[in-house]
C-alpha cells in the first residue's frame, strides 16, 4: 500500500483511457504521455494499459508500506526516495517505510508512476482512468488527496523476476536501481525547441493560404490556458477564407481546432468527445508525447507529415515498442536463469 | 447508401453522410452507427456519430494487409456501407423525460416568457407538446442534442452564465432545448428540472438517451418529481 502524504499540484490514476463510450458523451480520459506510461508500466512487469499515477509539475509525497517495485517515467520532477536522487526510466525495488518525494521540474511537465501489480481500484466502464468531471473512475473519482491510501495489485511473475534481482542489491539501503535502461529512441520527454508532425485538419482548405502557411511555419506558444482537456497557444492568428458554421462531430487526440478568434486549441486527454470548431490539423500519433510533456510558456513548431507517412511512422513505432517489451522480458529471464 | 470517407487522424476516420441536420440525415447516421453494433469488425474500438457524420476509431496493428491501414479499412468499409439502406418504417425509440416546470428548478422561465410575450403556462405548453429528436450526444457524459424545439419560445444565452448548473436542469440557449446531465457550468436559461439520471456510469449503457431517440417532455408537479427522484436512487 502506497500513502500520500502531500497530493502535488494534480496527481490522479490513469490507465490508457476509457474507449468505447464516447458515443454516450463519456470523455476517453487517460493518461497524456501514452510512451511514457506504457514503458513504466513494462519496466514493472506490468501490462501497458495497467494504470499509473500521472503526476503534474509538482509531484506527491508518499510513503510505501511495503516492499514496491517502481519506475518513474516522462518529464523529470526530481524524485528522490528518502532524500537520494533516483533515476527515470529504470526499475527500481524501493523498501518498506521509505519515503517518495518529488522536487522541482526539470524537464517535460508529466511523470508517470507505475508500481508492480498495479493500483487496485475498481474499473468503471472497463477503464480505471479518473474522470474527474464526471466524479468517476481512478481513486474515488478524484485527484489524489493528502491521507489517500492507494493499495497495489497481485504483482506478475515477471514482476516478481526483477524485483529478485533487485533485492539482491538492496541489502539495507532504501532502494535499488537496475543497472540498464531503455534506449534513448523512446525517452525524448523534453527538447528545447520541439517539433511536433501535424496532418492537415477535415477543415484544412477553409483556412486562409496565409494562415495554412503560417502554421507550417511559425512558432506557437503554450498559454496558462492549458490542461489536460486542451492546450490554448497563441501564435500568428489563424483565419477562415470564408465564414463558415459546423456541425459538431468526433474529434480526436491531437486534434488542432480553431475557435473565430483565431487561437488555435490542442485537444488532448480529457477533451471532449466531439467539437464544432474548424480542425485546420491533426497531430500525428507518435508525436504525441511530445506535446503533452510540453508546459505554460513553451513553444513549438509544426511540421507538416502526410497522412500516409503518419500511418508508417505510428506502425514503426509500435514494432520498437513491441521489441522493447521482448527485451525486457529476454533480459529478466536471462538473469534469473 | 451515398458517403464519403476521410482521415480524421491516423487511426481514425469520418464517414460523412450529408451536410445539414436533417430527420432523413439521422437516419442515415443512426443506420450506420447500428451496422457498427452489428457487426463487429476486431480493428473498430468505437464509433461516435455526429450530427451528419459517424467517427470510426480504429487499431493499425489488428489491420492485416500490404496497403496502409487507412486504405484497407476505407475498402472493407466501402463494400459494406454501399449495401446499406435506411428501412422507411424504422420507428425511433420513445423516451418520456419528466419534467417540473418553473419555481426554483426552473428559475428563468419568466424570463423566457416575457423575452417571447407569452405567459409561463404558454411557454410549459410549447416546450412539452413538441417532437423532439435526439440528434447525437456529446458535450457532457449523456447530454443529448436536441432538434426541433419551437421558435416560438427559443431565448437568448444569459450573458452572465451561471457557475453551477444542477444536474438534471433543463434549459432553453437559442432554438435549442436540452437536459444537463451532470452538474457543469453554463450559460442556458433554465425552465425546469428532470428527477430521472441521464447518466448512469454503473448502468449497461451509461446513458439513457441515444442518437435517435424521440423524446417527450411531461409535466410533473414537485411532489411527483419528488416521488420519481426517489425510485431513481
Amino acid at each position: 500500500m502506497i500513502k500520500i502524504t502531500k497530493p502535488g499540484l494534480l496527481t490522479s490514476v490513469q490507465d490508457l483511457g476509457r474507449y468505447g463510450y464516447q458515443k454516450y458523451g463519456v470523455i476517453t480520459s487517460g493518461v497524456m504521455d501514452t510512451t511514457a506510461h506504457r514503458i513504466a508500466n513494462l519496466l514493472v512487469g506490468n501490462d501497458e494499459n495497467e494504470a499509473t499515477l500521472e503526476l503534474t509539475l509538482l509531484g506527491p509525497d508518499m510513503e510505501f508500506r511495503d516492499d514496491t517495485l517502481i519506475s518513474i517515467c516522462g518529464g523529470n520532477l526530481s524524485p528522490s526516495i528518502n532524500g537520494k536522487p533516483v533515476k527515470l526510466w529504470r526499475s527500481v525495488l524501493v523498501k518498506a517505510g521509505s519515503k517518495l518525494k518529488f522536487g522541482g521540474c526539470k524537464t517535460g511537465c508529466r511523470a508517470y508512476l507505475a508500481v508492480a501489480g498495479g493500483f487496485d481500484v475498481p474499473e468503471v466502464m472497463d477503464s480505471k482512468s479518473t474522470y474527474i468531471r464526471a466524479g468517476i473512475g481512478g481513486h474515488n473519482g478524484k485527484a489524489l488527496q493528502n491521507d489517500d491510501e492507494l493499495s497495489i495489485g497481485k504483482p506478475s511473475e515477471l514482476s516478481r523476476q526483477i524485483s529478485e534481482i533487485l533485492a539482491e542489491e538492496r541489502k539495507d539501503k532504501a532502494f535499488s536501481e537496475m543497472k540498464w535502461t531503455i534506449s534513448s529512441d523512446f525517452t525524448v520527454s523534453s527538447v528545447s525547441k520541439p517539433h511536433v508532425r501535424v496532418m492537415r485538419g477535415r477543415q484544412y482548405d477553409w483556412f486562409t493560404t496565409d494562415s495554412q502557411m503560417k502554421l507550417f511555419t511559425e512558432h506557437f506558444e503554450v498559454t496558462s490556458q492549458s490542461d489536460r482537456m486542451g492546450y490554448r497557444l497563441k501564435g500568428p492568428e489563424l483565419s477562415l477564407e470564408n465564414k463558415q458554421e459546423m456541425l459538431s462531430e468526433a474529434v480526436s487526440f491531437g486534434t488542432i481546432q480553431v475557435p473565430s478568434e483565431g487561437n488555435p486549441i490542442v485537444l488532448l486527454a480529457d477533451r471532449q468527445t466531439t467539437g464544432g470548431y474548424p480542425k485546420i490539423g491533426q497531430i500525428a500519433t507518435v508525436d504525441l508525447s511530445i506535446m503533452a510533456q510540453l508546459k505554460p510558456g513553451d513553444k513549438v513548431q509544426f511540421v507538416e507529415v502526410s497522412h500516409e507517412v503518419a500511418q508508417q511512422l505510428y506502425l514503426d513505432r509500435e514494432k520498437k515498442l513491441h521489441q522493447l517489451k521482448q527485451g525486457i522480458a529476454l533480459k529478466i529471464r536471462q538473469k534469473t536463469k | 447508401m451515398k458517403f464519403t470517407i476521410a482521415p480524421l487522424g491516423d487511426n481514425s476516420l469520418i464517414i460523412e453522410l450529408g451536410l445539414d441536420i436533417s430527420r432523413e440525415i439521422q437516419q442515415k447516421v443512426k443506420k450506420v452507427s447500428s451496422f457498427f453494433e452489428e457487426k463487429t469488425f476486431d480493428w473498430v474500438i468505437e464509433t461516435v456519430p455526429g450530427f451528419t457524420t459517424v467517427a470510426v476509431f480504429y487499431d493499425p496493428l489488428k489491420i492485416q494487409s500490404d496497403t496502409l491501414p487507412y486504405e484497407s479499412v476505407c475498402e472493407e468499409l466501402k463494400l459494406h456501407l454501399e449495401k446499406l439502406e435506411v428501412e422507411e418504417d424504422s420507428r425511433p425509440r420513445i423516451v418520456e423525460i419528466p419534467v417540473c416546470y418553473g419555481g426554483e428548478f426552473g428559475p428563468d422561465l419568466e424570463e423566457v416568457a416575457s423575452h417571447n410575450g407569452l405567459s409561463t403556462e404558454e411557454v410549459i405548453d410549447i416546450h412539452a407538446n413538441g417532437e423532439y429528436i435526439v440528434y447525437m450526444i456529446g458535450f457532457a457524459p449523456g447530454f443529448p442534442y436536441i432538434g426541433g424545439m419551437s421558435e416560438k419560445i427559443a431565448a437568448p444565452r444569459r450573458s452572465n452564465p451561471r457557475l453551477k448548473i444542477p444536474a438534471g436542469s433543463v434549459g432553453i440557449a437559442g432554438k435549442q432545448t436540452g437536459v444537463y446531465p451532470i452538474e457543469t457550468p453554463g450559460g442556458w436559461q433554465l425552465i425546469g428540472k428532470t428527477p430521472r439520471k441521464l447518466f448512469l456510469p454503473e448502468g449497461e449503457t451509461p446513458s439513457l438517451l441515444q442518437a435517435g431517440d424521440q423524446i417527450k417532455f411531461v409535466p410533473i408537479s414537485i411532489e411527483e418529481f419528488q416521488r420519481i427522484e426517489e425510485d431513481e436512487k
